[in-house]
């Protein structure tokens, strides 16, 4: 366990020009260390967080009941070990937790830009993230690492900075998002777009889209589970709460996922940070070869087999261009029944294959 | 320390520094680490998730999969060397595999239990069963080996499919064999490659 309690700090670094030609100024990052940076400044890991992560990685904040989402890997002596490593977790531009995003205050206008907030893109958030390891005086990362959307970033650093990144781990990712995960997101979006309050993203703290919000949520839930995952946890038992709106226990825990998630999450953030997603591509096939012919990490790639929101193949797309351009990649498929959130949980197996790949670093 | 495989240290003797190696089926990687330690840049392919895992501690690089299809994204001749060690009695479709490992590979090392051993046809021929040796020592009931081929049915297969045989080798326990060596070998290795 990261011992004490930590605090998640902020750091302003100058503007940002963006990949669609506008400029972010007063870009702020959110973010948190855990471990000592090394003389040589040598032993830094930075790992990107999923669509509705934050910096806030391991170790408890005053007032945690759980600890950060990345807990169970890193650590003293986990596989991310924080004797051994630096490492830097910042929370994505366009989400809404400390970092520049939709809920920050416009300096043009004074106000919160809402949804005024200009198009951000996963490589625009690893450019915000390159220059927090800049102002951290780091010039080479001996990792990055990420599942899910951490996974695009991490993928995204070793291409548009292929000398800073030693070592890139990518885990439950994709090089694009299929139409099928472009379709779940679209739901969540016109779930959020459909709700009373939603205003065109010009709505107030008192009345904000919450329901629309709260289901993207419920079926982004269902997305990261897996059909076995459900029957083992749910079955077809009756509602534990709820019992005004639902038979199932399945129903009244993704009711509990969505109520629970809109009062930690902003409904305009999630428009931005879906979008994101949606539109990174590097490509499949031939032309992801070729988005990928001058990187030079080495790179794990790790996938599950119960993950049908970004089915193995999608890793396996990644590990073949990279193998085709004759460039250092082990890939594994885990047999975790977890679906997609496998990552985030803990296996014996994931822990010693990130440890073993970070420690027989040549 | 684990006696050495006579068929390792013969393949280890063909590879130089830099060579661009395919090992198909790596199992948990000893090949592969011996090769690496010579300087070769080698990558492997495994289906079996604690071999994998085992090929990662050793800081080997390795493919999680199913060779059956995984291996049409390389490119013609991409590697130095593939390596297919007692895996392609195991495989699906081990003519097509071997194309795959003639059109990736410039040279393509297969090693396989050589069925013609006298033990196993003595074995055959008094108890009527099927063998169960050192080197397959699986019942027919639980046994991965989906091939049962000698080292003549082999050469008999490059004949008729126009692949060149450069080299043979045979080895029966840590010893190379040279004389009568399909009745004395358990162990047959061949480099192949393509004729055209």
């Amino acid at each position: 366990m990261v011992s004490g309690f930590l605090q998640t700090k902020i750091q302003a670094l100058g503007s940002l020009p963006l990949e669609n030609g506008e400029v972010l100024e007063n870009l702020e990052l959110a973010y948190e260390t855990y471990g000592s940076l090394n003389s040589t400044k040598s032993n830094a890991i930075l790992v990107c967080h999923a669509l509705s992560g934050d910096a806030h990685a391991a170790g408890y904040k005053e007032g945690d009941k759980r600890p950060g989402w990345w807990d169970f890997y890193i650590g003293p002596n986990k596989a991310f070990d924080t004797e051994k490593y630096f490492v830097i977790s910042s929370n994505v531009i366009g989400g809404c937790k400390g970092s520049s995003g939709p809920l920050s205050i416009n300096p043009k206008t004074g106000l919160p830009y809402k949804s005024s907030f200009p198009f951000v893109s996963i490589r625009d958030m690893v450019k915000a993230q390159a220059k927090l390891v800049e102002f951290l005086g780091i010039e080479t990362l001996f990792g990055v690492a990420g599942g899910s959307m951490g996974g695009m970033q991490a993928l995204d650093w070793s291409v548009l900075f292929p000398s800073k990144v030693k070592n890139c781990i990518i885990m439950a990712s994709s090089s694009e998002h299929s139409a099928q995960q472009i379709a779940f997101n679209e739901v969540g979006r016109q779930a959020i777009l459909s709700d009373p309050n939603w205003n065109g993203g010009d709505y107030q703290d008192d009345s904000k889209p919450s329901k629309g919000l709260a289901l993207a949520r419920m079926m982004g839930h269902i997305t990261y589970l897996s059909d076995s995952m459900m029957r083992e946890k749910f079955g077809r038992n009756p509602p534990k709460g709820n019992i005004q709106s639902t038979d199932f226990a399945v129903g009244s825990y993704l009711i509990y996922q969505g109520e629970s998630f809109v009062d930690r999450f902003d409904a305009n953030s999630y428009i931005y940070v879906t979008k994101a997603l949606d539109h990174y591509s590097l490509g499949t096939g031939r032309e992801l070869t070729r988005s990928l012919a001058s990187v030079k990490a080495r790179y794990l790639v790790v996938a599950y087999t119960s993950d049908w929101l970004y089915p193995p193949y999608q890793s396996e797309e990644i590990v073949k261009a990279l193998e085709v351009n004759a460039v250092p990649v082990t890939f594994v498929e885990l047999n975790n029944p977890a679906g997609h959130d496998s990552f985030l949980l803990p296996s014996p197996e994931q822990e010693s294959i990130l440890r073993d790949f970070l420690e027989t670093t040549p | 320390m684990k006696e050495l495989r006579p068929d390792f240290l013969y393949i280890e003797k063909l590879i130089s520094e830099q060579d661009r190696i395919l090992d198909i089926g790596c199992g948990s990687g000893d090949l592969m680490s011996m090769l690496k330690q010579k300087g070769a840049r080698v990558q492997g392919i495994e289906k079996v998730e604690a071999f994998v895992i085992s090929c990662v501690k050793k800081g080997l690089l390795v493919h999680h999969g199913d060779i059956d299809d995984g291996l049409e994204h390389h490119l013609d001749q991409s590697f130095d060397w593939v390596i297919i060690n007692q895996t392609i009695q195991q495989t699906l479709n081990p003519g097509k595999i071997l194309r795959e490992c003639l059109r990736i590979g410039k040279k393509t090392i297969v090693v396989f239990p050589n069925f013609s051993h006298w033990q196993i046809r003595f074995h055959i021929l008094i108890s009527g069963k099927t063998p169960v040796t050192e080197l397959m020592p699986f019942h027919w009931f639980d046994t991965p080996n989906l091939h049962f081929l000698s080292a003549k049915d082999f050469q008999e297969f490059c004949e008729k499919e126009k692949i060149k045989i450069f080299k043979k080798a045979f080895f029966h326990q840590t010893k190379e064999i040279k004389i009568l060596p399909h009745w004395l070998s358990s162990l047959a290795l061949f480099i192949i490659a393509d004729s055209n």
